[in-house]
């Protein structure tokens, strides 16, 4: 059962055409679920959580704060090619992601490395992924932040916008099919949801009641353009409406409220009851990427409100007010943070900067066929012969 | 005349292909405000409004299937898809409804537009940002294709495509964006598609080559020079339609081809050039045809200077082809 506050009086509210507008469209419809206030408190039925559990959290975002803007700089420094965080995200990511069990997959967008990492992949293999060196455990491949790692059950990045929406239905059904207990996380923004994949994946997922959760990290941009240039819905989770399935709507920048609201989604999930479109309300506190200047096409003044909501704030907030960290710790938390992410960074830079050779032809299929093979060698050849062939000054203009 | 560089030059095309024809209208993800990406667009939203430059949702069939709506009724549209890796959700739009509309109704509607896009690799990219996807649409009759390698051919041939009566795909190589430079003719300025461009005589070997690789088959061409090996370069500019009569004029001259792109090899539009140079030109030919090309693998990230044709190997084959 939905645990929002009654709504129908709702449906009796005026359009703007003086008839009555669908209680659907309206965004008292689909509250905001919030569990963290500005002071700290919470109330106590809501929080779900240990308060070990809190602390780690909180590291977890702390550390992902910390190594966002460290991969930055590094990117700045040119070490590494580019780099896109999730600074001012890490509620979202955190809370959705410990919500859900070990079993379950997670199917990423390309701001979620948080996931990954909360589920055990090692900072260093990270950082060699983005470097796309000989640690990088996808051969160099792919371009930083699409990372993939198995272990944690967490599958490999596109960067085509919405494509991993039908995957997670696919994996879903796929395991009920199975008869396993598994409830796919699947990741995507707002600009998402204009994708022919989002379309494709809610209909199916309603039609055939399968057991997943979409997570709509809404952080009111896609690169420069804002939510309301991206769909003319109030809310994201109104959309569920027309799917015929669940849609929630939370304070994505409360650690709690996402985790709640997830945990209940999966719960839903598991007894049959179908997906939930998550819509975790954030803000994109920094650029697209490394590529791009915010300043350009979003006013300084629509970014300040949200200082004050970080979700690091807040958690710090409901810490302090529950006595779990005092300023020492916090000190000590920090520290501890940017030591482990300097070793990461050592240790993944200690790798050769480039994979093998042969790796460039490696995974285009189980076994080479003889083009990839013929060209390997023809590839050889050619270094041999001129060692310009991987320089990448030998012919600019 | 002013110095451009590309992503210069095909703004002054589009703000002057608008000033001229209020029926041009450009459209795609981040073009409005922010001006593009890679500001190719840049200015054109506070010169002729958000009615004519259009910020759309992030879809990509929304951008092409709108394009062939406008189109139908009577605009020009120009849309932009970001990425041309980003081009496949659009590939029903494209490769079903626009190129066949003309012949599927015989004629009575046709959707004249242009769907500009940044290909190619050397950027680091990885493969969605670094793909050149030419050949699937040369492959699909009803499209043009485009690709220009220098300023002043990128200005007078996207002048050209918005006011061609057919469906043109305009592929900007976005690695020599910034870096290629030169002068481009001011104000309406067009240069008729279908014809290549002859950027080096020469009368022992042949390279055919088009956008970014140009510039790698130019400075193979120089270096087989200190060789003494005289080479002739022929960048193609436009490969649907392709000026055959310079392919076989060239070849026929020299005897010998080598033919670059960083698309893969199989099934590039190497082959097809291989092919019509055997067909026409077989009595002149001193060698088989080579092809420098990517590599039959997804476009890699960390090696993809190894990936791409670049002059060394471009030279190498050179060499071999000649001492056939
Ligand atoms: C199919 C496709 N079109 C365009 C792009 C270029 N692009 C990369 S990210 C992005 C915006 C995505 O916004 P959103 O889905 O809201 O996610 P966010 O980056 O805000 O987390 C765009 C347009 C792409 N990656 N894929």
């Amino acid at each position: 059962m939905r645990r929002e506050p009654e709504v129908s009086i709702l449906a009796r509210r005026k359009g703007a055409n003086g008839l009555p507008a669908p209680a659907q469209q309206t965004a008292e419809a689909f509250p905001l679920y919030r569990v963290i206030q500005d002071d700290g408190s919470a109330p106590p039925d809501q929080i779900g959580l240990a308060d070990a559990d809190l602390v780690a959290l909180y590291r977890w975002m702390v550390l992902n704060r910390t190594l966002d803007e460290r991969m930055v700089a590094m990117q700045r420094q040119g070490r590494i090619n580019f780099y896109i965080g999730s600074i001012g995200e890490e509620a979202t990511v955190f809370g959705t992601a410990r919500a859900m069990k070990p079993s379950d997959w997670i199917l990423p967008c390309y701001r979620e490395h948080g996931a990954a990492l909360l589920r055990g992949l090692p900072l260093a293999t990270y950082i060699c992924d983005l470097l796309g060196n000989a640690g990088d455990v996808m051969l160099g491949h792919q371009m930083p932040c699409h990372e993939a790692w198995r272990p944690a059950l967490y599958t490999s990045i596109s960067s085509p916008i919405g494509t991993q929406i039908t995957h997670a239905v696919g994996a879903a059904w796929a395991a009920r099919i199975k008869g396993d207990d598994m409830v796919p996380l699947v990741y995507f923004g707002e600009g998402a949801t204009s994708s022919n994949d989002f379309h494709a994946g809610l209909n199916f997922a309603g039609v055939n009641k399968v057991p997943v959760v979409f997570a709509c990290r809404n952080n009111g941009w896609a690169i420069s353009v804002p939510r309301e240039r991206q769909t003319a819905s109030e809310t994201i989770a109104q959309k569920a409406i027309a799917y015929g399935i669940r849609g929630e709507r939370v304070d994505g920048n409360d650690l709690l409220a996402v985790h709640g609201a997830t945990v209940r989604a999966r719960a839903r999930a598991a007894e049959g009851d179908g997906p939930t479109l998550l819509e975790c309300v954030t803000y994109r506190m920094e650029g697209h990427s490394t590529s791009d200047d915010p300043r350009s096409y979003r006013p300084a003044e629509l970014v300040e409100p949200w200082r004050k909501k970080d979700p690091l704030l807040r958690m710090k907030a409901l810490l302090a007010r529950r006595g779990l960290l005092g300023e020492a710790e916090e000190a000590k938390l920090l520290a501890d943070v940017r030591e482990v992410i300097q070793l990461a960074v050592k240790e993944a830079e200690a790798h050769p900067a480039k994979p093998p050779l042969e790796t460039l032809f490696e995974g285009v299929y189980a076994e080479p066929l003889w083009q990839q093979r013929e060209q390997l060698q023809e590839l050889q050849r050619a270094l041999a012969g001129d060692p310009r062939v991987a320089d990448p000054r030998s012919a600019r203009r | 005349m002013p110095t451009l560089n590309i992503i210069q030059a095909v703004n002054d095309a589009l703000r002057t292909e608008m000033r001229r024809d209020q029926n041009v209208v450009v459209l795609g993800e981040d073009v409005g405000k922010f001006g593009g990406v890679f500001r190719a667009t840049q200015g054109l939203f506070a010169e002729f409004g958000a009615d004519r430059v259009i910020d759309t949702p992030l879809a990509e069939t929304g951008i092409i299937g709108t394009a062939v709506g406008m189109a139908l009724y009577g605009l020009r549209p120009v849309p932009e898809i970001q990425f041309a890796d980003f081009i496949f959700p659009a590939m029903d739009q494209i490769v079903n409804e626009l190129s066949k509309y003309r012949y599927r109704s015989g004629g009575q509607w046709t959707c004249p537009l242009v769907i500009r896009s940044p290909y190619g690799g050397g950027i680091r990219g990885g493969h969605y940002h670094s793909q050149s996807p030419e050949a699937h649409f040369i492959h699909t009759a009803g499209l043009k294709v485009v690709v220009p390698a220098t300023p002043a051919d990128a200005k007078g041939l996207l002048v050209s495509a918005i006011r061609d009566p057919d469906p043109v795909l305009f592929f900007e190589p976005k690695r020599v964006y910034r870096a290629a430079k030169g002068d481009v003719p001011e104000g309406e300025y067009a240069i008729p598609l279908g014809k290549a461009k002859l950027t080096r005589a020469g009368h022992q070997i042949s390279i055919l080559a088009w956008g970014a690789m140009w510039y790698e088959a130019d400075q193979a061409a120089r270096e087989a020079e200190q060789e003494g090996i005289d080479c002739e370069v022929l960048d193609l500019r436009s490969l649907q339609p392709l000026d055959i009569d310079a392919v076989v004029a060239s070849v026929t001259k020299t005897g010998r081809a080598v033919v670059v792109h960083e698309a893969p090899r199989t099934c590039g539009f190497g082959a097809e050039l291989a092919a019509l140079i055997q067909e026409r030109c077989f009595l002149s030919l001193e060698a088989p045809v080579a092809r420098v090309t990517g590599f039959d693998t997804p476009f890699p990230y960390t090696l993809e200077n190894e990936y791409l044709p670049r002059a060394p190997r471009i030279l190498q084959a050179v060499r071999e082809t000649v001492r056939y």
